[in-house]
């Protein structure tokens, strides 16, 4: 069996699309930090191949929360794989400290100054990646990187390939747009196509930070190679055209027709109850993102019919010759044309505080659901390892009646192999349950914290707006009433 | 001169009930027109017309008629048809109502009361408040035309006026016909070629003239502010019907959710709600305030441009018949009709003239203090919505 070392950020090619790699560096860089409130959280990886796992995993849920001190539980196996220390919680004290802690990472990410690089079909947006962080792991406290929109989506891949189909949640990257981009390259200045560098460069931002937060993820050195180094080999497997993207589309295909066909035997309650909760939950949002899509769309609509009536109530006003009216219609159009200014800003409000983060959480919920059908590959896996295991025991039932010593050797080597094979499938079962579980807790609590953060901050704009009203119309009120 | 015509004010109410409509007239208690009720039918729409008056004419002080717009339509015709009436701005006629939209939620809403659950059957009834919001152009054109045919010295004596009061038995006015339609169609392209033709005639009188340009321009701009201001208007609807949705939707997502922050979706679906509420105000409100104010002149205007039309008119036919006579004055035959014929339209022009000019001044001082009142009540129910 061969398994690779822990991977050096320069060398692990893109499409490297094996169950074969592992976590983060060796557990000795998790000391450094001060960030007790890491190993709180259990963060649990395991290399799927690693022969010595054995005796890492401790027995089931049962006691201490000790404090991982990694380096008595990594010594044995200092020379293999990169394996973190697991911790194995009673999953109701998990959630208290899922709860209590939240993640307090002392890194900050900022996405700007999108700059255009190139010229013609070959141009793309660069976008400045600024990290402020005091986390030792990293080699200065400030840095930032210049970085273009396939760089995120090599990361995303990477990050993918590693980690989702043991459990973790991986947050999605921002969508292409071939449309939108194209007309960027074109070099069209007009107001759709900032509008759309802007969007980008907020999905971005987004999609870092929530990527940061993530404890395991953070860990990993090709974040830590995409946020730090100055040079990035170019993903080139992003492209929806190329090789990769090919296998990609038909990947998703086959993993479709599985799904459907794969019935799994639930036996744990929880893993059903919160199936139909993202199913709920994933609906809803949509509804409601839908709803809040339109509301962006009639409030443009407003501003620009205020705009327009605005400048009619100023003709109106320069017709008419009473001149006390005159100069009332004329305050009149004003004001209409500040509130129609007030509108577009609401609107841009609605939608990058409130529209944009339910599209991101919807996409966040296709991962979560992802994560779920891994659990449903794995189970599988298990289950094909048992049926083998049963037909090659049978295989030596007949040979050993049919006295035939060679193959008889054979074939209980094959039963030894696939005896492992069934142990292995069922403990990357449980392992995946595991981790899932925990990822919920852990999505479960931050969503809460968003949805929060982001409604407060969309009222409060709505709040705004209205103060700003009032500020207009009380100005024209006297005007009104000036009327002789 | 008398009665400044004051808009009406609405008080709103919540139910289907309507708003009880105030007219104020200087005049006082001579005579008091509203409109105090409304009947939606299958198919048509009957108002109630209810009359407070002390002129003997009458045979009670106060009674009530139920009429239906197509009366209300004949007796704006009788008016126009009405040669005495030439000289004055005719109240323009209320435009049809449209109630086909909201009879037919009303509809859907009795049959549906059972089967809907009940957070839809509230949607629902939120919505129809819309419509009978907007029904409150409809109130309000037919209360500015009796307010303002009752007001007028003239208009008020009018006979079709007393029985369209009184006479509780139907009219038996019924619409026009195809055949009719198409007269007036044919009517209307006339007039109009002929108001090219009268209007290239030059005024003598200054006052005339200026209110003539002042009137076409006027005319034009408040059909622009108009349109504009009903498409704002339906914009802010629309953003108060969004405002609906994503307090439903959050409140679905508060029911279903398991963490605490389903209490927290729950008021926040709740505040969307008040917010909505707010927002279709505002938007009923601006209607009323501006649009319907705006929708109101701009067929008054019409109307003074159609009084303008009908002095521009004798006048020319004056100067046809003064022709006239002096063809018949120089060939020596029908002198004495062609005379009379010029008396006539000499007269006829002379008394458009007079009550024309009071009637563009009054029109003008109507004109200012409507908008101004509207304006300024506009100002205040913004302020207010925005606290």
């Amino acid at each position: 069996q061969s398994s690779p070392s822990s991977p050096e950020p320069a060398s692990l090619p893109a499409e490297d699309l094996s169950t074969n790699s592992s976590g983060p560096k060796p557990a000795e860089i998790m000391l450094d930090d001060d960030r007790e409130d890491l190993f709180a959280e259990a963060t649990e990886e395991v290399s799927l191949d690693s022969p010595e796992r054995d005796p890492i995993l401790s027995p089931e849920p049962a006691s201490a929360i000790t404090p991982v001190t990694p380096t008595t539980l990594v010594a044995p196996r200092m020379e293999s794989k990169s394996v973190t220390a697991p911790v194995i919680f009673d999953r109701s004290r998990e959630e208290i400290e899922e709860e209590a802690n939240g993640d307090l990472f002392d890194i900050e990410i900022n996405v700007s100054d999108p700059e255009k690089v190139g010229d013609g079909m070959n141009a793309y947006m660069a976008y400045r990646v600024t990290t402020k962080t005091s986390l030792s792991m990293f080699h200065k406290n400030e840095f930032s990187v210049k970085r273009r929109f396939s760089d995120f989506l090599g990361l995303h891949s990477k990050l993918a390939t590693k980690y989702m189909h043991m459990g973790y949640i991986v947050p999605p990257a921002p969508e292409k747009s071939i449309v939108g981009m194209t007309k960027v390259k074109v070099g069209k200045e007009d107001s759709s196509s900032t509008e759309f560098v802007e969007k980008r460069r907020a999905a971005l931002e987004r999609y870092l930070q929530r990527t940061v937060k993530h404890p395991t993820l953070l860990q990993d050195p090709d974040l830590r190679q995409f946020l730090e180094s100055s040079e990035l080999p170019r993903a080139v497997n992003t492209q929806a055209l190329s090789g990769a993207g090919i296998l990609r589309m038909v990947n998703k295909a086959a993993d479709a027709v599985n799904k459907m066909t794969i019935k799994m035997n639930e036996s744990d309650a929880w893993f059903e109850e919160k199936q139909q909760q993202f199913e709920n939950l994933d609906q809803q949002l949509r509804k409601l993102h839908a709803s809040v899509e339109a509301l962006v769309c009639h409030r443009k609509e407003l501003s620009a019919n205020t705009a327009a009536f605005a400048k009619s109530a100023a003709m109106l006003g320069n017709s008419e010759d009473h001149t006390a009216l005159s100069r009332a219609l004329s305050q009149l159009a004003e004001v209409e044309e500040k509130i129609d200014q007030l509108h577009q800003e609401q609107a841009f409000a609605d939608f990058y505080v409130f529209s944009e983060v339910l599209s991101d959480y919807i996409r966040l919920i296709a991962a979560v659901k992802g994560v779920f059908d891994h659990r449903m590959k794995c189970w599988q896996k298990w289950q094909d390892a048992q049926v083998t295991l049963q037909k090659k025991r049978e295989a030596e039932a007949k040979l050993q009646l049919a006295n035939k010593p060679d193959k008889l050797q054979q074939a209980k080597d094959e039963i030894k192999e696939w005896e492992t094979k069934v142990q292995q499938g069922e403990k990357d079962f449980e392992q995946i349950s595991k981790t899932i579980r925990k990822e919920v807790g852990r999505f479960e609590a931050q969503r809460v914290k968003d949805f929060k953060t982001v409604i407060i901050e969309y009222l409060e704009s709505l709040v705004q707006t209205q103060q700003q009203l009032i500020k207009y119309w009380e100005a024209f009120l006297p005007e009104a009433k000036a009327i002789a | 001169q008398e009665g400044s015509d004051d808009g009406p004010d609405f008080l709103s109410e919540e139910d289907r009930g309507l708003r009880a409509i105030n007219v104020d007239l200087q005049t006082d208690a001579a005579l008091q027109v509203d409109i105090s009720d409304a009947l939606s039918e299958r198919d048509k729409v009957k108002f109630t017309v209810h009359t407070k008056s002390s002129l003997p004419n009458f045979k009670q002080n106060e009674f009530s008629v139920v009429r239906q717009h197509e009366e209300f339509i004949w007796l704006h015709d009788s008016f126009v048809e009405n040669e005495d009436y030439a000289g004055y701005i005719i109240p323009p006629a209320p435009p049809r109502p449209d109630f086909d939209a909201s009879r037919e939620k009303l509809q859907k809403l009795g049959e549906g009361e059972g089967s809907m659950t009940k957070e839809e059957f509230t949607k629902m009834k939120q919505e129809l408040e819309a419509y009978v919001d907007l029904n409150t152009t409809t109130f309000f054109f037919l209360n500015m035309f009796l307010c303002r045919v009752a007001a007028h010295p003239i208009l008020r004596k009018d006979l079709n006026f007393h029985v369209f009061l009184e006479y509780n038995q139907d009219l038996s006015v019924r619409g026009k016909n195809k055949k009719e339609k198409l007269e007036d169609f044919f009517k209307n392209m006339v007039k109009s070629a002929d108001g090219v033709i009268v209007s290239g005639v030059k005024d003598v009188d200054d006052f005339f003239e200026h209110e003539r340009t002042f009137l076409v321009e006027y005319h034009n701009r408040v059909k622009d502010a108009s349109t504009k201001s009903d498409k704002m208007t339906r914009s802010h609807k629309n953003v108060a019907d969004d405002y609906n949705r994503i307090g439903s939707s959050l409140y679905a997502l508060g029911t279903q959710d398991s963490t605490d922050i389903c209490k927290f979706f729950l008021k926040v679906s709740e505040l969307f709600d008040k917010t909505r509420k707010i927002e279709a105000r505002v938007s009923a409100d601006e209607d009323l305030k501006l649009s319907d104010l705006l929708k109101y002149y701009l067929r008054e205007s019409q109307a003074a441009k159609d009084l303008l039309y009908r002095r521009s008119r004798s006048l020319v036919d004056y100067e046809n018949a003064n022709k006239a006579l002096d063809k018949a004055r120089a060939k020596n035959k029908d002198v004495l009709q062609a005379e009379t014929t010029q008396q006539i339209c000499c007269q006829k022009f002379e008394k458009i003239s007079e009550s024309a000019k009071q009637e563009l001044i009054d029109f003008k001082t109507r004109r200012v203090a409507a908008f101004r009142k509207n304006l300024v009540e506009l100002a205040e129910l913004e302020l207010k919505h925005a606290k």
